[in-house]
């Protein structure tokens, strides 16, 4: 068994004849907690997408527990999944159910369990991220950070060998922000998980990960751990790190003299 | 004055391939449709569920339109049939009507708007609220959990709610008819079962329902199911599910009866 439970070889994507990410390589050892970090539109979620088969790559592979992903059938693509568990990113509860059926629906769908057991289940994945006493209510009921933290509960219900984290501290208060920060870390030691989290908060994610990835313009920029990475002297990461607005990552979209077109009239 | 005869002709190519390809994925969806169906049936509470929210949340308008549509046939059918002296026949006027055509048809369209509309937004909001893609991640397809036992619904509703249709459409008729303008109700009673046929009428309303069904359902799946996830993609997959499943109604009708009726 490899160390690395999944594994990005050479891995190039694109959608029309533009290509987001070029050879890129990455892994992310079992029972750690990797970030993925960039600027917004880096591709970071698409990478998720990859590593979740839902997109297929134009060159490279993305190996999970040793299976290439896009040459497995339907059948070994959902087999791969049930490995797998997702925070999407404004946490994609059901409307039309409540906070438990929520909770439940993976339990359901993926096992014949009794309803006592499912509900013991339930219980116990919404106790652990402190919203047992919330299962009665319905997804609009809830604050961002709440229905962030079902969405987790949901996301590792059936015991995932992998969660994947698409940011998963978009919109929240410093408070949420810390009980998820706090989640991500508890839970994935607890079920001896691997964990990838895709953000771009970066005083956050170095609190509690591993190892990072830094990507930028369709490659890796950068990598290590967060120690590492707050003393590196490298121009991209030391401007993402301390969030200055120029460098590297130019602050003006490209465009022509400004000067020269403020002349022109 | 070549090039905006060249701009034109590209974008009616344009839409002609844009069209063509809409209709090979609409085939390609109905398909996966079809091969999930059995797992489906297997969960009738998913079915029953959708039935209330299509069926029955639809029962209301359909019965109110009905009684209308009923009414105004009992009062032009009298206005005309009273000339040749055969107002009797006000009856059999009203349920072959309602039997063969205005059941089944006005059923659709309302169907189209009340039921096609909600399915259509639901699903284009839950794929836009990534709950589809959710799904997918969990090793559910969508297709079997969403759209399988919606569709099953819309096909099961459709002719239920069209023979209530046709049921009260008659009693509105009846009530102008007979207590309102002072028609017999024997004789409208007797010669509307004398002339309606259980084959020829009853069932061959039945089974335009049922295509009626068949399409406005996969209409309304597929334009939720294709729409961008947007606020104006939802937006306007709900008006295209409108748009065309009226004229699929409308087309459809003229060939199912052109099929059926003995020239």
């Amino acid at each position: 068994m490899s160390d690395n439970i999944v594994e990005i070889n050479n891995l190039s994507f694109g959608y029309k004849g533009r290509l987001l990410h070029k050879g890129i390589n990455m892994s992310f050892p079992r029972g750690k907690v990797v970030a993925i970090m960039g600027g917004s539109g880096s591709g970071k979620t698409t990478l998720l997408r990859l590593i979740g088969g839902q997109l297929k790559p134009v060159k490279g592979e993305v190996k999970v527990d040793g299976a290439v992903v896009h040459e497995q059938g339907r059948e070994g693509l959902f087999n791969l999944r049930r490995k797998m568990g997702m925070l999407f990113q404004f946490g994609a509860l059901f409307t039309d159910l409540s906070v438990y059926e929520n909770v439940a629906f993976p339990i359901r769908e993926h096992t014949d369990l009794p309803e006592s057991m499912i509900r013991d289940f339930v219980m116990l994945k919404l106790n652990a991220v402190g919203l047992r006493g919330a299962h009665n209510l319905m997804p609009t009921e809830l604050s961002g950070g709440m229905a962030r933290r079902v969405a987790l509960a949901r996301a590792v219900a059936l015991d995932p060998q992998i969660i994947m984290y698409d940011e998963p501290f978009a919109g929240l208060d410093p408070i949420s922000m810390g009980v998820v920060c706090n989640l991500i870390r508890r839970l994935n030691d607890a079920l001896g998980a691997t964990s990838i989290v895709v953000t771009h908060d970066v005083h956050e994610t170095f609190s509690f990960v591993d190892y990072v990835y830094f990507v930028s313009q369709g490659v890796v920029v950068a990598e290590g751990t967060p120690d590492e990475l707050r003393k590196s002297d490298m121009p991209f990461v030391h401007q993402f790190v301390h969030g200055e607005a120029d460098g590297p990552v130019p602050f003006h979209y490209p465009a022509s003299d400004y000067k020269l077109e403020m002349l022109r009239g | 004055m070549f090039s905006s005869l060249k701009s034109v002709i590209a974008k009616i190519g344009h839409n002609f391939i844009e069209g063509v390809w809409h209709l090979g994925a609409g085939g390609r969806l109905f398909f996966y449709i079809l091969v999930y169906l059995g797992e489906s049936i297997r969960r009738p509470s998913l079915i029953v569920r959708e039935i209330y929210a299509t069926g029955v949340l639809s029962l209301l308008i359909i019965l109110v339109s009905a009684f209308f549509v009923g009414m105004v046939l009992g009062l032009q059918g009298y206005n005309t049939l009273q000339k040749y002296g055969s107002s009797e026949a006000i009856g059999v006027l009203v349920a072959l009507s309602l039997v063969r055509e205005l059941g089944p048809v006005v059923t659709a369209l309302l169907f189209a708007g009340r039921a096609g509309t909600a399915i259509t937004a639901e699903i284009g909001l839950m794929r836009a609220t990534e709950q589809l893609s959710a799904m997918e991640m969990m090793a559910v397809s969508p297709v079997g959990r969403v759209l399988a036992p919606r569709f099953l619904a819309g096909v099961i509703s459709m002719p239920i709610l069209a023979a209530l249709f046709s049921m009260i459409g008659v009693l509105g008729g009846y009530f102008v008819a007979v207590p309102l303008i002072g028609v017999d109700s024997g004789a409208f009673w007797s010669q509307m079962q004398a002339s309606v046929d259980f084959r020829e009428d009853i069932v061959n309303g039945v089974i335009k329902s049922v295509v009626f069904g068949i399409v406005c359902t996969m209409i309304a799946l597929f334009e939720g199911y294709d729409a961008p996830p947007t606020a104006e993609g939802v937006s306007r997959a709900t008006t295209r599910t409108v748009v065309y499943s009226s004229l699929a109604v409308l087309g459809l009708d003229f060939i199912l009866t052109a099929f059926m009726i003995k020239v």
